[in-house]
Protein backbone atom coordinates (compact mmCIF):
# COMPACT_ATOMS: atom_id res chain seq x y z
CA UNK A 1 0.00 0.00 0.00
CA UNK A 2 1.73 3.07 -1.13
CA UNK A 3 1.00 6.05 1.48
CA UNK A 4 -0.02 9.67 0.60
CA UNK A 5 3.11 10.88 2.17
CA UNK A 6 5.34 8.86 -0.88
CA UNK A 7 3.53 10.89 -3.64
CA UNK A 8 4.01 14.44 -1.72
CA UNK A 9 7.40 13.43 -0.84
CA UNK A 10 8.08 12.90 -4.78
CA UNK A 11 6.84 16.18 -5.98
CA UNK A 12 9.11 17.90 -3.34
CA UNK A 13 12.19 16.38 -4.54
CA UNK A 14 11.15 16.86 -7.86
CA UNK A 15 10.34 20.64 -6.62
CA UNK A 16 13.46 21.01 -4.80
CA UNK A 17 15.51 19.99 -7.78
CA UNK A 18 13.91 22.10 -10.35
CA UNK A 19 14.99 25.05 -7.87
CA UNK A 20 18.59 24.01 -7.90
CA UNK A 21 17.86 23.65 -11.80
CA UNK A 22 16.77 27.64 -12.03
CA UNK A 23 20.33 27.93 -9.53
CA UNK A 24 22.72 25.97 -11.39
CA UNK A 25 21.48 27.11 -15.43
CA UNK A 26 20.74 30.91 -14.72
CA UNK A 27 22.27 31.32 -17.94
CA UNK A 28 20.26 29.55 -19.83
CA UNK A 29 16.62 30.37 -20.89
CA UNK A 30 15.80 27.28 -22.14
CA UNK A 31 16.69 25.28 -18.94
CA UNK A 32 14.87 27.83 -16.81
CA UNK A 33 11.41 27.45 -18.75
CA UNK A 34 11.93 23.80 -18.65
CA UNK A 35 12.59 24.19 -15.35
CA UNK A 36 9.51 26.33 -14.57
CA UNK A 37 7.53 23.49 -16.36
CA UNK A 38 8.90 19.96 -14.13
CA UNK A 39 7.35 22.75 -10.93
CA UNK A 40 4.46 22.94 -11.74
CA UNK A 41 4.27 19.27 -12.73
CA UNK A 42 5.32 18.67 -9.01
CA UNK A 43 2.65 20.66 -8.51
CA UNK A 44 0.25 18.74 -10.49
CA UNK A 45 1.11 15.52 -8.88
CA UNK A 46 0.34 17.21 -5.12
CA UNK A 47 -2.87 18.06 -6.71
CA UNK A 48 -3.81 14.59 -7.91
CA UNK A 49 -2.47 12.94 -5.16
CA UNK A 50 -4.79 14.61 -2.38
CA UNK A 51 -7.54 14.17 -5.01
CA UNK A 52 -7.23 10.90 -4.89
CA UNK A 53 -6.62 10.23 -1.28
CA UNK A 54 -10.06 12.88 -0.52
CA UNK A 55 -12.21 10.94 -3.16
CA UNK A 56 -12.51 14.54 -4.74
CA UNK A 57 -12.12 14.93 -8.18
CA UNK A 58 -12.13 18.76 -7.83
CA UNK A 59 -8.44 18.52 -7.61
CA UNK A 60 -8.25 16.81 -10.96
CA UNK A 61 -10.35 19.83 -12.32
CA UNK A 62 -7.43 22.12 -10.73
CA UNK A 63 -4.62 20.04 -12.49
CA UNK A 64 -6.43 20.77 -16.07
CA UNK A 65 -6.88 24.55 -15.41
CA UNK A 66 -3.03 24.67 -14.39
CA UNK A 67 -1.59 22.58 -17.42
CA UNK A 68 -4.17 25.03 -20.07
CA UNK A 69 -2.19 27.96 -18.60
CA UNK A 70 1.50 26.26 -18.05
CA UNK A 71 0.71 25.08 -22.49
CA UNK A 72 -0.15 29.17 -22.95
CA UNK A 73 2.82 30.15 -20.80
CA UNK A 74 5.28 27.66 -22.42
CA UNK A 75 3.76 28.95 -26.09
CA UNK A 76 4.26 32.70 -25.41
CA UNK A 77 7.92 32.14 -23.79
CA UNK A 78 9.09 30.38 -26.40
CA UNK A 79 7.66 33.10 -28.58
CA UNK A 80 9.36 35.69 -26.83
CA UNK A 81 12.81 33.68 -27.18
CA UNK A 82 12.77 33.74 -30.76
CA UNK A 83 12.15 37.12 -30.97
CA UNK A 84 15.39 38.04 -28.19
CA UNK A 85 17.18 35.34 -30.71
CA UNK A 86 16.22 37.25 -33.56
CA UNK A 87 17.06 40.55 -32.39
CA UNK A 88 20.01 39.94 -30.69
CA UNK A 89 21.76 36.28 -31.86
CA UNK A 90 21.86 34.85 -28.03
CA UNK A 91 19.42 34.22 -25.52
CA UNK A 92 22.26 34.84 -22.17
CA UNK A 93 20.15 35.91 -19.53
CA UNK A 94 23.14 38.44 -18.13
CA UNK A 95 23.07 40.82 -21.07
CA UNK A 96 18.90 41.60 -20.94
CA UNK A 97 19.27 44.06 -18.67
CA UNK A 98 18.33 46.78 -21.44
CA UNK A 99 14.98 47.67 -19.62
CA UNK A 100 16.81 48.77 -16.35
CA UNK A 101 16.41 52.17 -15.49
CA UNK B 1 3.56 -5.68 -6.82
CA UNK B 2 2.23 -2.14 -6.88
CA UNK B 3 4.85 -0.50 -4.42
CA UNK B 4 7.64 -1.82 -6.53
CA UNK B 5 5.94 -0.24 -9.78
CA UNK B 6 5.69 2.80 -7.29
CA UNK B 7 9.05 3.19 -6.86
CA UNK B 8 10.68 2.38 -10.18
CA UNK B 9 8.95 5.24 -11.72
CA UNK B 10 9.98 7.66 -8.88
CA UNK B 11 13.34 6.59 -9.36
CA UNK B 12 13.03 7.36 -13.38
CA UNK B 13 11.06 10.98 -12.87
CA UNK B 14 13.65 12.12 -10.51
CA UNK B 15 16.55 10.47 -12.52
CA UNK B 16 15.33 12.56 -15.73
CA UNK B 17 14.46 15.52 -13.55
CA UNK B 18 18.17 15.66 -12.09
CA UNK B 19 19.14 14.74 -16.05
CA UNK B 20 17.30 17.68 -17.07
CA UNK B 21 19.09 20.51 -14.79
CA UNK B 22 22.57 19.31 -15.59
CA UNK B 23 23.17 18.11 -19.19
CA UNK B 24 25.29 20.07 -21.07
CA UNK B 25 22.54 20.03 -24.73
CA UNK B 26 19.70 21.76 -24.38
CA UNK B 27 18.21 19.11 -26.94
CA UNK B 28 18.98 16.38 -24.11
CA UNK B 29 17.31 17.71 -21.81
CA UNK B 30 13.80 18.53 -23.70
CA UNK B 31 14.08 14.72 -24.18
CA UNK B 32 14.87 14.02 -20.72
CA UNK B 33 11.96 16.35 -20.10
CA UNK B 34 10.02 14.31 -22.47
CA UNK B 35 11.23 10.91 -20.30
CA UNK B 36 9.91 12.55 -16.78
CA UNK B 37 6.96 13.89 -18.39
CA UNK B 38 5.98 9.96 -19.76
CA UNK B 39 6.78 8.26 -16.01
CA UNK B 40 4.48 11.56 -14.59
CA UNK B 41 2.14 10.46 -16.37
CA UNK B 42 2.46 6.46 -14.94
CA UNK B 43 2.54 7.58 -11.51
CA UNK B 44 -1.04 9.42 -12.68
CA UNK B 45 -2.55 6.77 -13.79
CA UNK B 46 -1.79 4.73 -10.52
CA UNK B 47 -3.49 7.84 -8.61
CA UNK B 48 -6.43 6.97 -11.23
CA UNK B 49 -6.58 10.19 -12.72
CA UNK B 50 -6.91 8.44 -16.16
CA UNK B 51 -7.87 11.18 -18.07
CA UNK B 52 -5.33 13.88 -17.08
CA UNK B 53 -2.63 10.96 -17.78
CA UNK B 54 -3.29 11.08 -21.58
CA UNK B 55 -4.07 14.69 -21.75
CA UNK B 56 -0.48 15.03 -19.76
CA UNK B 57 0.86 12.53 -22.99
CA UNK B 58 -1.30 13.88 -25.69
CA UNK B 59 -0.68 17.70 -24.90
CA UNK B 60 2.45 17.91 -23.17
CA UNK B 61 4.89 15.03 -24.77
CA UNK B 62 2.61 15.93 -28.19
CA UNK B 63 2.83 19.67 -28.43
CA UNK B 64 4.84 21.79 -25.80
CA UNK B 65 8.03 19.45 -25.62
CA UNK B 66 7.85 19.00 -29.44
CA UNK B 67 7.20 23.20 -29.43
CA UNK B 68 10.52 23.21 -26.79
CA UNK B 69 12.58 20.96 -29.25
CA UNK B 70 11.42 22.79 -32.27
CA UNK B 71 12.65 26.08 -30.62
CA UNK B 72 15.58 24.60 -29.17
CA UNK B 73 17.25 23.10 -32.81
CA UNK B 74 15.80 26.27 -34.55
CA UNK B 75 17.86 28.97 -32.30
CA UNK B 76 21.89 28.27 -33.06
CA UNK B 77 22.89 28.24 -29.25
CA UNK B 78 26.22 28.23 -28.54
CA UNK B 79 25.71 25.81 -24.91
CA UNK B 80 29.63 26.48 -23.82
CA UNK B 81 28.89 29.95 -22.48
CA UNK B 82 25.55 28.87 -21.61
CA UNK B 83 27.43 26.78 -18.63
CA UNK B 84 29.16 29.22 -17.39
CA UNK B 85 29.08 29.48 -13.47
CA UNK B 86 27.50 26.17 -13.50
CA UNK B 87 29.77 24.70 -10.64
CA UNK B 88 29.99 28.33 -9.11
CA UNK B 89 26.27 27.83 -8.24
CA UNK B 90 26.29 24.43 -7.78
CA UNK B 91 27.05 24.52 -3.78
CA UNK B 92 24.31 27.06 -3.34
CA UNK B 93 21.94 25.49 -5.68
CA UNK B 94 22.66 21.81 -3.89
CA UNK B 95 22.24 23.42 -0.27
CA UNK B 96 19.19 24.80 -1.33
CA UNK B 97 17.61 22.15 -2.54
CA UNK B 98 18.57 20.08 0.56
CA UNK B 99 17.06 22.51 2.71
CA UNK B 100 13.61 22.68 1.00
CA UNK B 101 13.77 19.03 0.63
CA UNK B 102 13.86 18.71 4.41
CA UNK B 103 11.68 21.19 5.27
CA UNK B 104 8.81 19.93 3.37
CA UNK B 105 9.67 15.79 3.84
CA UNK B 106 9.30 17.07 8.06
CA UNK B 107 6.27 18.59 7.10
CA UNK B 108 4.87 16.36 4.43
CA UNK B 109 6.58 12.83 6.06
CA UNK B 110 4.70 9.22 6.97
CA UNK B 111 4.24 11.53 10.29
CA UNK B 112 1.57 13.64 9.08
CA UNK B 113 0.18 12.13 5.58
CA UNK B 114 0.92 8.17 6.32
CA UNK B 115 -1.12 5.39 6.03
CA UNK B 116 -2.92 5.63 9.64
CA UNK B 117 -3.98 9.53 9.57
CA UNK B 118 -4.81 9.04 5.28
CA UNK B 119 -6.23 5.96 4.65
CA UNK B 120 -6.09 4.13 1.23
CA UNK B 121 -9.21 5.13 -0.30
CA UNK B 122 -12.00 2.76 -2.35
CA UNK B 123 -11.51 2.50 -6.18
CA UNK B 124 -13.66 4.91 -7.93
CA UNK B 125 -16.21 3.64 -9.79
CA UNK B 126 -17.47 4.42 -13.12
CA UNK B 127 -15.17 6.81 -15.76
CA UNK B 128 -12.72 9.21 -14.56
CA UNK B 129 -13.33 11.11 -17.85
CA UNK B 130 -17.07 10.79 -16.95
CA UNK B 131 -16.49 12.31 -13.62
CA UNK B 132 -14.26 15.18 -15.03
CA UNK B 133 -16.72 15.79 -17.67
CA UNK B 134 -19.72 16.52 -15.16
CA UNK B 135 -18.12 18.52 -13.22
CA UNK B 136 -16.30 20.61 -15.86
CA UNK B 137 -19.30 21.28 -17.90
CA UNK B 138 -21.67 22.34 -14.60
CA UNK B 139 -19.71 23.67 -11.56
CA UNK B 140 -16.55 24.66 -13.30
CA UNK B 141 -18.31 25.74 -16.28
CA UNK B 142 -16.79 29.44 -16.12
CA UNK B 143 -13.77 28.75 -15.47
CA UNK B 144 -13.23 26.58 -18.10
CA UNK B 145 -14.43 29.41 -20.82
CA UNK B 146 -11.66 31.41 -19.05
CA UNK B 147 -9.51 28.85 -19.80
CA UNK B 148 -10.35 28.54 -23.64
CA UNK B 149 -9.93 33.03 -23.50
CA UNK B 150 -6.62 32.12 -22.18
CA UNK B 151 -5.29 30.16 -25.14
CA UNK B 152 -6.33 32.29 -27.82
CA UNK B 153 -4.79 34.85 -25.86
CA UNK B 154 -1.90 33.00 -25.90
CA UNK B 155 -2.04 31.92 -29.51
CA UNK B 156 -2.67 35.76 -30.58
CA UNK B 157 0.57 37.20 -28.43
CA UNK B 158 2.75 33.99 -29.77
CA UNK B 159 1.90 35.09 -33.58
CA UNK B 160 2.36 38.47 -32.95
CA UNK B 161 5.04 38.40 -31.53
CA UNK B 162 6.93 35.92 -34.12
CA UNK B 163 5.62 37.24 -37.05
CA UNK B 164 7.62 39.64 -39.29
CA UNK B 165 6.52 42.28 -41.32
CA UNK B 166 6.46 41.21 -44.89
CA UNK B 167 8.97 42.08 -47.25
CA UNK B 168 7.27 41.49 -50.54
CA UNK B 169 4.24 43.89 -52.61
CA UNK B 170 1.13 43.73 -50.41
CA UNK B 171 -2.15 45.27 -50.48
CA UNK B 172 -3.09 46.83 -47.13
CA UNK B 173 -6.57 46.38 -46.56
CA UNK B 174 -6.95 49.29 -44.33
CA UNK B 175 -5.95 51.03 -46.34
CA UNK B 176 -8.09 49.76 -48.94
CA UNK B 177 -11.18 50.43 -47.41
CA UNK B 178 -10.34 53.54 -46.20
CA UNK B 179 -10.21 55.21 -50.30
CA UNK B 180 -12.03 57.76 -50.91
CA UNK B 181 -13.46 58.16 -54.84
CA UNK B 182 -11.20 61.73 -54.61
CA UNK B 183 -7.97 59.82 -53.84
CA UNK B 184 -7.96 57.22 -57.03
CA UNK B 185 -9.07 59.73 -60.33
CA UNK B 186 -8.19 63.13 -60.19
CA UNK B 187 -9.24 65.44 -63.20
CA UNK B 188 -6.06 67.68 -64.23
CA UNK B 189 -6.97 70.73 -66.12
CA UNK B 190 -4.61 71.87 -68.82
CA UNK B 191 -4.17 73.36 -72.39
CA UNK B 192 -4.91 71.01 -75.26
CA UNK B 193 -1.67 70.36 -77.29
CA UNK B 194 -1.67 70.48 -80.80
CA UNK B 195 1.22 69.52 -82.98
CA UNK B 196 2.81 72.38 -85.28
CA UNK B 197 1.98 70.70 -88.60
CA UNK B 198 -1.77 69.81 -87.62
CA UNK B 199 -1.15 66.15 -87.86
CA UNK B 200 -1.45 63.85 -85.31
CA UNK B 201 1.77 62.65 -83.56
CA UNK B 202 3.08 59.07 -84.25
Amino acid sequence: MIALSDYLIVAAILFSLSVAGIFLNRKNIIILLMCIELMLLAVNLNFIAFSHYASDAAGQVFVFFILTVAAAEAAIGLAILVVLFRNLSIINVDILNRLKG
Amino acid sequence: MEKILFYCFAAILLFAATMVITVRNPVRAALFLVLAFFTSAAIWLMLEAEFLAITLVLVYVGAVLVLFLFVVMMLDIDTSILKEGFTRYLPLGLLVATLIVLELVAVLGAANFGLEQVPMPEAAEGSNTKVLGRLLYTVYVYPFEIASVILTAAIVAAITLTLRPSKRKTQDPAKQVLVRSTDRLRLVKMASEKPKDGRPRQ
